[in-house]
């Protein structure tokens, strides 16, 4: 099964398997991973699901749709590699895909 | 060290799951039981009137979190049970089905019920309420291609029913006492936007509509019937009148309660060792200096927090700003803020082009709320406002060619 790394903005890494099709936030809530609130349960609603991906991922994660690319523009932290990882699949060609949390959600 | 009772979360909803998986998060090492009245493990609600009714949802996407997740956290569940009565001289529970559990800490997750009709007509079935997953598929086996659903109530749960209705090929009519849709929850702008849309989509509207009485044959629903004599006759009826939160629990042991179980910013009841969180409280709002109840998925997580926070010995987490969202046809609603004595109302972008903003401000133009519609740079920018309590001059926020960010950021 393909695997994700969550890093916590303190460090902590979390390594997961995570299943084709589940997205990256789901990952992360139902492992209970630190860092990811989900408040919307992955509707693209309410950008607490917000991570940065690591540079080597980025291309293969696509790009954000116009809805995502909205709600972050007004994410206090978002940075260039900024996603809502409600929106970012798992597929096999992202296995070892590395995501990093920001300080805060809100 | 023997291990005590430890933590005991009465009701597994979305509020009392989250606070399970803070408590971890936030480092509790004691047990953790989680006792929930539905069959279920703590699932989404928000969905069941919508991809859960059109049958696009499964039960592993409704969940919260999968099974696993509560053996590997040490999460004990009692389904199919619940807390009947609280014994906090004994810090012991009595449990419905005859047995009891004992406590260290407790943590109110009770919600809240659907209000009922209260008129004749109200037990036939296909009298039908929106609460559980049960009652969604109750729901579903009646939209029907053809079937014709009565829905009382044009608040949120109504009019996402009736677009998924719509959906389902079933015919939807919506009876509200008030001259308008979500007239407690919405400004004039957004009710007559979905109003007209709702109508488009081949929705029938009887708005200042009292319900005098639902009609039955053979003990089965037939027909609303109006106090001005009108009869609509229908297969089912959805009642969707607001909801009343479940606080007798605590009010029985003696807790401060009324309308809501009373509770402070940490989530504190009035027994250092209860907390309350979710639709079951009545909570302090800050930003607007009044307390109230509010129905909502952020809210439950937000109180989730708190408590797991106030009982772990963390700093509170950060205040939020209250906000819900509701998806109807391809519409997209997210509304931050609560438009408590607004003064005025701001439109930013055409609401016929499908895509718009209503800001609401106070007499000192103070951003109290923004309802944004398919608009999700404006629900982000308004959000941020009414966390700020910004005063920003009306034009400002009409004028769709100035970019929010120089205002919210």
């Amino acid at each position: 099964m393909p695997q994700v790394t969550y890093i916590e903005h303190n460090g902590t890494e979390h390594r997961i398997e995570l299943e084709a099709g589940k997205s990256v936030m789901q990952g992360a809530i139902d492992n209970g991973i630190p860092g990811i609130d989900a408040d919307c349960g992955g509707e693209c609603a309410c950008a607490t699901c917000h991570v940065y991906v690591d540079e080597a991922w980025l291309a293969k994660c696509g790009t954000a749709g116009e809805q995502e690319a909205s709600m972050l523009s007004f994410a206090a932290t978002a940075e260039p590699n900024s996603r809502l990882s409600c929106q970012i699949t798992m597929a096999p060609e992202l296995d070892g895909l590395v995501v990093r949390m920001p300080e805060a959600q809100h | 060290m023997e291990e005590g009772p430890g933590i005991v979360i009465a009701g597994a909803g979305h509020a009392g799951g989250s606070a399970a998986a803070f408590l971890r998060q936030y480092g509790w090492k004691g047990p953790i039981t989680l006792v929930g009245e539905e069959p279920l493990l703590p699932y989404q609600r928000p969905p069941l009137s919508k991809a859960w009714l059109k049958r696009e949802a499964t039960a592993d996407n409704l969940a919260l979190r999968p099974e696993r997740f509560y053996t590997q956290h040490r999460i004990a569940t009692r389904l199919g049970t619940r807390v009947a009565a609280i014994d906090r001289a004994a810090r012991r529970l009595a449990l419905s089905d005859g047995t009891t559990l004992p406590y260290d800490r407790l943590i109110l997750a009770t919600g809240a019920s659907p209000r009922r009709l209260g008129l004749s007509g109200d037990a036939f079935s296909g009298v039908l309420a929106l609460r559980t997953a049960a009652d969604a598929d109750a729901l579903a086996d009646v939209l029907l291609p053809g079937r014709r659903l009565a829905i009382i109530g044009g608040g949120y749960i109504g009019l996402e029913v009736a677009a998924s209705a719509r959906a389902l090929g079933a015919s939807a009519v919506v009876i509200e006492r008030e001259p308008r849709v979500l007239a407690r929850v919405a400004g004039h702008a957004l009710s007559g936007f979905l109003e007209a849309r709702h109508r488009a989509e081949g929705v029938e509207l009887l708005l200042e509509a009292a319900v005098e009485t639902i009609e039955g044959e053979a003990g089965a629903a037939a027909a609303v019937r109006l106090i001005d004599g009108r009869r609509i006759p229908c297969d089912a009826v959805l009642v969707g009148i607001g909801a009343v939160p479940n606080d007798a629990l605590a009010a029985d042991c003696g807790l401060e309660a009324g309308g809501g179980i009373t509770v402070d910013l940490a989530a504190r009841t009035s027994d250092p060792l209860i907390h309350a969180i979710g639709d079951c409280t009545r909570r302090p709002l800050p930003l607007y200096g009044r307390e109230a109840r509010l129905e909502s998925v952020p809210n439950a997580i937000e109180q989730a927090k708190q408590a797991a926070a106030d009982i772990c010995g963390r700093p509170p987490p950060v205040p939020e700003v209250p906000w819900f969202w509701s998806d109807q046809y391809d519409l997209r609603l997210q509304i931050a803020g609560l438009a408590f004595d607004p003064a005025e109302a701001v439109v930013r972008g055409a609401p016929e082009s499908g895509s718009f903003a209503v800001f609401h401000l106070a007499a000192d133009h103070r951003v109290l709320a923004v309802e944004a519609v398919n608009a999700p740079a404006e629900f982000m920018a308004g959000r941020i406002l009414v966390s700020k309590q910004r005063q920003v001059a009306p034009q400002l926020l009409h004028d769709a060619a100035l970019p929010l960010k120089d205002l919210a950021i």
